[in-house]
């Protein structure tokens, strides 16, 4: 009942090429997540491969506005993960296919899930 | 071509008595073990107010020095979490709905 | 050629929930669409910090109405398996018996809606009509018609006699007949088929590179289905995918209405098979680690991202519903259709938006 999972922290400048290598074998990009979680900023790509789940992992520290590249060149179906993450969380998502600037999500809070209640 | 492909389940619901109950000219059918409306019998109840940290939408307050039981009709979800934590069984769920009410204040026992 | 922008929705008879679409449309065919959302965003992946693991299966049961019962299920999946809690077997069962009712009812609404769409009102009711009776049998063994209150961290919170599985039984013969009077309406009218036949084309290719999922992807001939990974009792009940080569607005129904019979099918042969035993088994400490769980709602494939620390709040909750990932589908099928087609190709990827926004 439980498949098979790996989470695998890698460093924000081999992002693209691991992604790359993700689309080349045929994987399926099932979703971009972020999580704030006080000190740091985890992204979290996940890729589905008849069945199974494999996980990349960014780790940004949350001063100031973190930064990392659109994957959008890749799967072109990310740009609308990436715009709910800026969105949402205030990441900066560099080169995005569609870039909505802050109006994908109308909420009357800017950015809502960006700082984090204890 | 198939263009008449309808024409028999019109002609079955065109012959037959409506589908629709008519409620309230005619009677409510009640489906047994339907949660509807949270029924408070006074007797055995002990004020331990643990039926008011199960309640996720915090509907139940408890005073125990007053000894009163009140609960928000318009908050309650029927979700039976009170029926199964209460110790003196005193909570059950009837099939009743919540009437219609015009002030948001709370039924206290 | 001048271009007219057109705004569709958030207000629209066709759609169940609000969402904006900007149609930039050149006499009358579309050729750029632009969505925005956030009309019912409810913010319900912060609520974590407040509602301990325990109580947040409520709200992750109503974070949709039409789904609502594989959301409870998949966000139990989740905290089970991060826990590593046993589930008994009875109420695996269970839970892919309620699973399976909730597809029926699931799928003969979007059948009705999409009746609606193109005009055919008295199909509409048909359907509906059929529907009424599923949610009957959902009342009798759960209690409520929508929002179901039976699944909690551990099993299922109901137990259904071996009575109340013959009168379920018994009724869902009455409803497979009914089914197939209007399955045969869906498919062969010549009426039908002038509205969804080669509307909003989407190759095998295309579906796979945006990300699509359920239905949507089936009816471009991708062969996947969440079901097949085993989670609940479908691991000792197979399941075989429906495709569809076409990729067009009527294989994406013939998808839809195939999977009703073979969910009628899953709860009979589920009935056959359940073991007798425990319905639940005790949960005590607080969760430690962190788990992606991924089960198959009517819709497509949802994915569920929870992170826990050892204390009674959650860390992180995150929901990637399948609308989410049918969306870019949209923004591709759109451009080069006609605007009476609009409303049809918006519903054939059945929007739950209230999913979509959390």
């Amino acid at each position: 009942m439980n498949e098979e999972q790996t989470f695998t922290t890698v460093p924000v400048e081999d992002l693209l090429s691991r992604v790359l290598g993700f689309r080349d074998k045929g994987w399926r990009l099932v979703q971009i997540g972020a999580a704030a979680l006080g000190e740091t900023i985890e992204i979290t790509y996940s890729f589905d491969l008849g069945g199974r789940l494999s996980n990349l992992r960014v780790s940004l520290p949350s001063e100031g506005t973190p930064r990392v590249p659109s994957v959008s060149s890749i799967y072109p179906c990310s740009f609308l993960y990436e715009n709910e993450m800026h969105d949402l969380f205030r990441i900066q998502v560099d080169g995005m296919a569609i870039d909505f600037k802050g109006k994908f999500y109308r909420t009357t809070v800017p950015f809502p899930f960006a700082s984090r209640k204890p | 071509m198939s263009y008449f492909g309808m024409t028999k389940l019109t002609l079955k619901s065109a012959l037959r008595r409506p589908v629709t109950r008519g409620y309230p000219l005619g009677p409510r059918r009640v489906i047994p073990d339907s949660r509807g409306l949270l029924v408070f019998t006074k007797d055995n109840c002990i004020y331990c107010s643990v039926c008011r940290k199960k309640c996720p939408t915090g509907a139940i307050g408890v005073n125990r020095n007053l000894k009163k039981w009140a609960i928000d009709r318009l908050r309650c979800i029927s979700c039976g979490y009170c029926v199964e934590s209460c110790p003196k069984q005193c909570l059950s769920l009837s099939t009743d709905m919540a009437a219609p009410t015009v002030t948001k204040d709370r039924d206290t026992y | 050629m001048p271009r007219t922008i057109i705004p569709f929705g958030p207000q629209h008879p066709v759609l169940p929930e609000p969402i904006h679409l900007e149609l930039a449309i050149e006499d009358e065919r579309v050729v750029d669409v632009i969505p925005t959302i956030g009309f019912v965003h409810r913010g319900l992946e912060k609520l974590v910090e407040r509602k301990d693991y325990q109580e947040f299966v409520y709200v992750a049961e109503r974070i949709c109405g039409i789904c609502s019962f594989i959301h409870g299920q998949t966000y139990c999946q989740a905290i089970e398996t991060i826990m590593k809690i046993e589930v008994p077997p009875r109420a695996r069962y269970l839970r892919t018996i309620w699973g399976e009712l909730s597809r029926i009812h699931s799928h003969l609404l979007w059948l009705g809606l999409l009746a609606d769409s193109f005009g055919f009102e008295s199909l509409f009711m048909h359907s509906w009509r059929i529907r009424e009776k599923v949610l009957d049998i959902i009342e009798a063994t759960t209690g409520g018609r929508v929002i179901f209150g039976s699944c909690k961290i551990g099993g299922v919170r109901r137990d259904i006699d071996p009575v109340a599985f013959q009168a379920m039984l018994a009724q869902l013969g009455l409803i497979e007949k009914d089914m197939r009077e209007i399955v045969t309406v869906f498919l062969n009218d010549s009426t039908v088929k002038e509205r969804l036949v080669g509307v909003g084309i989407l190759s095998k290719g295309e579906a796979h590179a945006l990300g699509c999922v359920g239905p949507t992807l089936r009816a471009s001939g991708v062969s996947q289905d969440m079901r097949q990974l085993g989670y609940a009792a479908f691991d000792e009940i197979s399941v075989e995918p429906i495709t569809r080569p076409e990729g067009d607005c009527h294989a994406r129904c013939s998808v839809r209405c195939a999977e009703l019979f073979q969910s009628v099918d899953i709860i009979r042969r589920a009935v056959a098979k359940i073991p007798d035993g425990l319905i639940a088994t005790k949960v005590t400490g607080n969760p430690s680690g962190e788990y992606l769980a991924r089960t198959e709602q009517p819709r497509g494939e949802v994915a569920y991202y929870l992170k826990a620390n050892g204390t009674k709040n959650l860390q992180r909750f995150r929901v990637r519903t399948p609308t989410f990932a049918n969306l870019p589908a949209l923004v591709k099928m759109l451009p080069g259709s006609f605007l009476a087609d609009v409303p049809v190709i918006v519903l054939t990827i059945d929007p739950c938006i209230s999913c979509t926004e959390r």
